[in-house]
């Protein structure tokens, strides 16, 4: 056996006060070879890469957390499993098998949860383009459909009276709640005013029952604040309809938006600092609603679809080093097989990398590029990180929530994902893509045809 | 090719124009005293090899010329010197 230090490529490091912490032994970057006690050497061989792979177990824990945390806050609460975060079937069915109904934002993703055995009447409809046809089968099937503008409102009616119905339905509701920016282009707004004249034109038609309100306050929003004053006001409406228009709500909808262990770009602390836990977020619902002034016997339901907070941390995705190379500036830059075809979520937040075998050296500034022809491409910029070789499997998490459902066939197929279960089983649940599957939707018309 | 560099057996490099100091690591402390020799190409790599084990996927050649843009990045060396065969 060679006596010899393996070699490992030069690396020149210029000191910048305040930086000199950062080398040496590199405490931020831990190798991680295993993803719930299967190695992720075993996973790539089995499934190729790239792979996303998720975790059973932190999914159920979360799902679990979250649901216990607001039960002891509230006495009547149901999750509605967010789809658009992912609607893989596997991932909505472990929601269900958890007791979640389904919220979802479109005709396919209705559908989706049919399919998946919800019943209708356990189906949160949202959304600002709800089609005819998916309205009106929501509408018959007493989901919760929660309207979204004042065409809604018309096209709802008009479906009650052809069909003879007086079915329930809730509004969305917008306003300014703590430090998140508004998301006011969705449904009603609270503060001007504009909710409360949708709902006396709602009780005027006398078409339709006022059952429920809805509101969605945005996405990773770290202010528990927000939660507290968003939640408050809704309890405020909610007396006012019932004192001023005798209206008893059926059910109280806070939306999603609480914060994954993700880190956005803008983002100064690591996701273990900033997110708060999911306990805190339910104690500032449960904080705001206290103000809601309703019998015990007619408590109303209150819903959550809380989507990134509980699918992020499950999922990582598994790629592969496939080149190095040195930047103009300097900068290493290391090539992968993944890039913001797979992992659309690279534009917002800065994911965590880790090794899946521990490197040695000294950590340089590096870029992390996606395999796509496209200056776009990357996947992490301004890294630290050792040298790397060709063939090393990297993971990055958390991935769970929207990459699935938002990645691409841009330049290449999609990749397969597979679910590790409590007891160390694997399985795909999704397969990999295949030419086929793109091409079999393609016509070429008659008139390009040969003769 | 001259550099003037003060380099310590642990890697601690001290630029003495312009006060700078960098950490190199083995492979680099390596080649910037086989430069400081004036060494060419194909003694710097033969260098590594004789300092390391060396895996096959690794382009010892490449490595160098790359690590000579660093230098002239950093202006430790002159942007238009080249290293001899
Ligand atoms: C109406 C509605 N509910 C729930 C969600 C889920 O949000 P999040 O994943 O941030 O929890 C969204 C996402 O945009 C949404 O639009």
């Amino acid at each position: 056996m060679s006596e010899k230090p393996r070699y490992e490529r030069p690396s020149l490091q210029r000191h910048r006060s305040g930086a000199m912490n950062k080398m040496g032994s590199f405490p931020g970057l831990r190798s991680k070879g295993q993803i719930d006690g299967v190695a992720v050497g075993e996973l790539v061989e089995r499934y190729g890469s790239p792979v996303f792979v998720f975790s059973q177990r932190t999914l159920e824990d979360r799902i679990r957390t979250l649901r216990d945390a607001m039960r002891l806050r509230w006495p009547r609460v149901q999750l509605a499993w967010s789809y658009k975060t992912n609607y893989l079937d596997a991932i909505c069915q472990i929601h269900h098998r958890e007791g979640s109904w389904a919220e979802v934002v479109s005709g396919m993703e209705y559908e989706r949860a049919m399919r998946n055995g919800v019943p209708t009447s356990q189906i949160v409809f949202n959304g600002p383009y709800k089609d005819d046809a998916s309205l009106e089968r929501a509408l018959v099937g007493q989901s919760m459909v929660n309207l979204d503008h004042y065409d809604e409102l018309a096209a709802a009616e008009r479906i009650a009276e052809r069909l003879g119905l007086r079915p329930k339905v809730g509004i969305r509701l917008n306003m300014s709640a703590g430090s998140t920016p508004r998301w006011s282009r969705f449904g009603f707004n609270l503060d001007s005013g504009q909710a409360w004249d949708a709902v006396r034109r709602l009780l005027g038609g006398g078409k339709l029952d006022l059952a429920g309100i809805h509101c969605h306050l945005g996405t990773f929003v770290l202010d528990l604040d927000a939660y507290r004053e968003a939640a408050g006001k809704l309890a405020a409406f909610a007396n006012r309809l019932r004192d001023e228009l005798g209206v008893k709500l059926d059910w109280l909808d806070v939306g999603g938006g609480f914060a994954s262990q993700s880190r956005l770009k803008s983002q100064y602390l690591p996701g273990e600092q900033a997110t708060p836990p999911l306990s805190r977020y339910a104690e500032a619902v449960a904080d705001g609603l206290r103000g809601l002034n309703t019998p015990p016997s007619e408590m109303p339901l209150l819903i959550l679809e809380t989507g990134r907070a509980l699918v992020d941390d499950a999922g990582t995705l598994i790629t592969t080093v496939v080149a190095n190379k040195r930047l103009p500036d300097g900068r290493r830059a290391v090539v992968v097989d993944a890039g913001v075809n797979t992992l659309f979520t690279s534009f917002w937040y800065q994911h965590q990398i880790h090794p899946a075998v521990p490197l040695h050296g000294t950590p340089e500034p590096t870029v992390i590029y996606g395999p796509l022809c496209m200056n776009i491409d990357v996947v992490a910029d301004s890294l630290l990180f050792p040298p790397v070789e060709v063939g090393t499997h990297l993971l990055v998490g958390p991935v769970g929530a929207y990459n699935i459902p938002q990645s691409m066939q841009f330049i290449f197929l999609r990749p397969p994902a597979v679910l590790i279960s409590p007891r160390g089983e694997h399985g795909l649940i999704r397969r990999a893509e295949v030419l086929e599957d793109l091409v079999s939707l393609d016509r070429v018309p008659d008139w390009l045809r040969g003769e | 090719m001259e550099l003037d560099l003060a380099i310590s057996p642990s890697g601690f490099v001290f630029d003495p124009r312009t006060g700078a100091t960098f950490s190199a690591n083995p492979a680099a402390r390596l080649l910037l005293e086989g430069m400081q020799e004036g060494e060419g190409l194909a003694a710097l790599v033969a260098r590594l090899q004789a300092h390391f084990e060396v895996g096959e996927a690794d382009d010892l050649e490449r490595d160098v010329l790359e690590f000579l843009r660093v230098l002239q990045d950093e202006t430790l060396v002159p942007a238009e010197r080249e290293l001899e065969g």
